[in-house]
């Protein structure tokens, strides 16, 4: 084999490494798009290939009693709508320490989508009210953190309805009416910490 | 033309109207008497029951229609025939003046037998009723003057009562729609006064000032209730250390005459019904606690208590969206608080967090969105007039039955604030002792409303003191302690 030749394999072979690493990672994305963020909290620096914004996202303080909004990395959607599953999935994955999850370890994001009026629905399993922990507090806490996480992100949105399992549900454990949309409140967001 | 053969009558008026009872409310219905025989306006009857009334010339009388069955009266015989079925009247039709009259029992022999609802003339009681009303009939004896005095109340048929008790007076509250009393008897022994009318539907009983604290036991039969009441002498000297109440509770208005006051909460009090809703129940277990606790167990209990320390302290009646661990959604909630036109409305529940270090008692009442907001603005004017029954019309405030609270927001607030003071007396409050939140089971209360989360069961501390009678006297007393602030608030002048 001529010189020539072996730099053609060596070029072919490295083109077929890059791309089964790029196929490997976008099926990792597919395959477990929940998975939780490194405990070191802020993830690796973002692939080349898959761009990523800065997202306000809202978890519990450490001592359960507040919201607190902290700045985290998620890909880039196409549009307001894509944009926001993204947005959301990251805010179902586990809360990054100190903070505490509100939202029921196991519940799935099914559909979001956001009406001309700036309406946006956000569509859960059904984990998000028969695994949650009840009392009004963090029921408010749960509602709220999904609220106010797609209102601070995506300004085409002003009101938010947390459907569960495509229909209009009464509450999540007993308290907090879910029948109407919410609009964003930060009464319960007690801090702000800096991007994770 | 009204071609009648029938005697001119001069009619005087009988000692009371008759009273017409209906859903709607009730209004007198005038009679008259004519040699010792009580009669009633053909032309009042027609108003009342929609009734239209011709002269019949061929029958000798008068034929009344309603919804195409027929009553033909006779103008001179004491009978009319009923869709074809003669009955017996007690006098003939007669005219005062230019006006037909018919005898009172025309009502309950003819009226009645064609029209849709039921038609109950009460005499006795000078009751028309007209519709599907509970009505108990209630009488009152005394059956020893003692002392001890025992008094006996019969309510027919068997309904639920309530009974509030004290050293000045014993308050019996039957849940009827209206009672029916018979005379009650003379006063006797240590039982200064007894008021039985059908303008409320309770009884109360005044008792001497030498009277001790009453003791009442209720029995139920099939057929009816019994409330018995023995009245012993007070202590000599130790009026209140015998009994006492516990510590902290208010006192009640001391009987310090010769006779306690004429028991004014009688006369139209705001406080008469008030709601507890004991949260969750059934397959909903609410918050667990770290040692299992349950969220629906420990509002059941706190309900309760506060339910006998209401009713036996305030005389107010108490009801009860759930009495036992039974599922009960956030409507039914809502519909036994307005179906019982309760004044007021508490929720109780015990928390959770999402951390184990978050304690204390919270309030909430409810916080409206942009439509509640809207809907409370023009509750005013969406008005309706409705005719009713009489033939009158009453004016109907529209407002869709989920935001029924959104008209008494302001009132909430007060008894939110009231509660929060309140229990801050009692214990530790959480991180936001007073919120407004968007709580599904206040949205639809048509009276003023609160939740009180008492404490947070996912404390390890909270859930083990939750549970002792001592913690949750206090919380009782705290959240009594605020109805009676929120009660003096409701009657207190509306400038206040």
């Amino acid at each position: 084999m001529s010189r020539k030749h072996w730099l053609q394999a060596a070029a072919a072979v490295a083109v077929i490494i890059i791309a089964a690493v790029g196929v490997s990672q976008l099926l990792e994305r597919m395959v477990a798009p929940a998975a939780p963020p490194q405990s070191t909290a802020a993830p690796a620096a973002p692939a080349a290939s898959v761009p990523h914004i800065i997202a306000t996202l809202y978890y519990g303080t450490a001592d359960g009693q507040a919201l607190a909004a902290v700045k985290r990395e998620v890909p880039l959607g196409d549009g307001p709508r894509a944009q926001g599953r993204q947005i959301l999935e990251s805010e179902l994955e586990a809360a990054p320490a100190p903070y505490l999850s509100l939202i029921p370890a196991g519940t799935m994001l099914l559909a979001f989508y956001i009406t001309d009026r700036g309406d946006a629905f956000v569509d859960l399993r059904p984990e998000v009210s028969t695994m949650h922990p009840g009392g009004s507090t963090n029921e408010l806490l749960t509602v709220y953190a999904i609220v106010n996480t797609v209102t601070a992100n995506l300004q085409s949105v002003e009101r938010v309805q947390i459907l569960i399992n495509g229909k209009q549900a009464d509450t999540l454990a007993g308290h907090v009416d879910l029948r109407r949309p919410f609009e964003r409140d930060t009464s319960l967001v007690r801090e702000a910490k800096g991007t994770q | 033309m009204l071609v009648l053969v029938v005697p001119h009558a001069q009619g005087t008026a009988p000692p009371s109207p008759l009273t017409l009872i209906s859903r709607d409310g009730r209004r007198p219905v005038p009679t008259t008497l004519v040699n010792g025989q009580e009669f009633i306006a053909l032309d009042d009857l027609a108003s009342l029951f929609q009734l239209a009334v011709r002269d019949d010339a061929l029958a000798g009388g008068v034929t009344v229609s309603y919804k195409g069955r027929t009553i033909v009266a006779s103008a001179d015989q004491p009978m009319a025939s009923v869709n074809g079925r003669v009955v017996t009247l007690p006098a003939a039709m007669t005219r005062v003046g230019r006006r037909l009259f018919v005898p009172v029992d025309f009502i309950a022999r003819a009226v009645a037998p064609i029209y849709d609802t039921p038609i109950d003339l009460r005499r006795a009681s000078r009751l028309l009723i007209v519709g599907n009303i509970r009505v108990a009939r209630v009488t009152t004896r005394i059956d020893a003057v003692g002392p001890p005095t025992r008094a006996t109340i019969e309510v027919t048929p068997a309904l639920l009562v309530s009974q509030a008790a004290d050293a000045g007076r014993v308050l019996v509250r039957v849940e009827a729609d209206v009672i029916d009393p018979a005379p009650p008897p003379a006063p006797a022994g240590l039982i200064d006064q007894i008021q039985t009318g059908t303008q409320t539907t309770t009884v109360a009983i005044a008792l001497n000032a030498r009277a001790g604290t009453p003791r009442v036991s209720t029995t139920t039969t099939t057929e009816s209730t019994r409330v018995t009441i023995e009245v012993p002498l007070a202590a000599p000297s130790q009026d209140t250390s015998t009994a006492p109440p516990p510590p902290a509770l208010p006192a009640l208005p001391a009987p310090t005459g010769p006779a306690p006051p004429a028991l004014p909460a009688l006369s139209g009090p705001k406080l008469q019904t008030m709601v507890i809703d004991p949260g969750h129940g059934g397959d909903d277990n609410g918050v667990r606690g770290p040692k299992g606790t349950l969220e629906k167990q420990v509002a059941l209990e706190v309900a309760r208590k506060l339910k006998t320390l209401i009713e036996t302290r305030l005389g107010v009646r108490v009801v009860m969206t759930r009495d036992e661990d039974r599922s009960v959604s956030p409507d039914e909630r809502d519909a036994i608080a307005n179906n019982s036109k309760a004044d007021l409305f508490l929720s109780l529940h015990a928390n959770g967090a999402p951390s184990a270090d978050v304690k204390g008692t919270e309030v909430y009442y409810l916080r409206l969105d942009r439509a509640g907001e809207e809907a409370r603005r023009s509750t005013a004017a969406t008005e309706l007039v409705l005719p009713v029954i009489s033939g009158g019309t009453r004016p109907i405030d529209v407002i869709p039955w989920d935001l029924a609270q959104a008209a008494h927001v302001d009132a909430s607030s007060r008894f939110a604030s009231m509660l929060e003071e309140e229990l801050e007396k009692r214990g530790p409050m959480g991180p936001r002792p007073l919120q407004q939140a968007p709580m599904r089971v206040l949205s639809g209360a048509n009276m003023p409303a609160a939740l009180v989360e008492i404490g947070y069961l996912t404390s390890a501390d909270q859930e083990r003191s939750i549970q002792s009678a001592d913690v949750q006297g206090g919380l009782v007393q705290g959240i009594y302690d605020a109805i009676v602030r929120f009660r003096a608030f409701l009657e207190s002048p509306p400038s206040q």
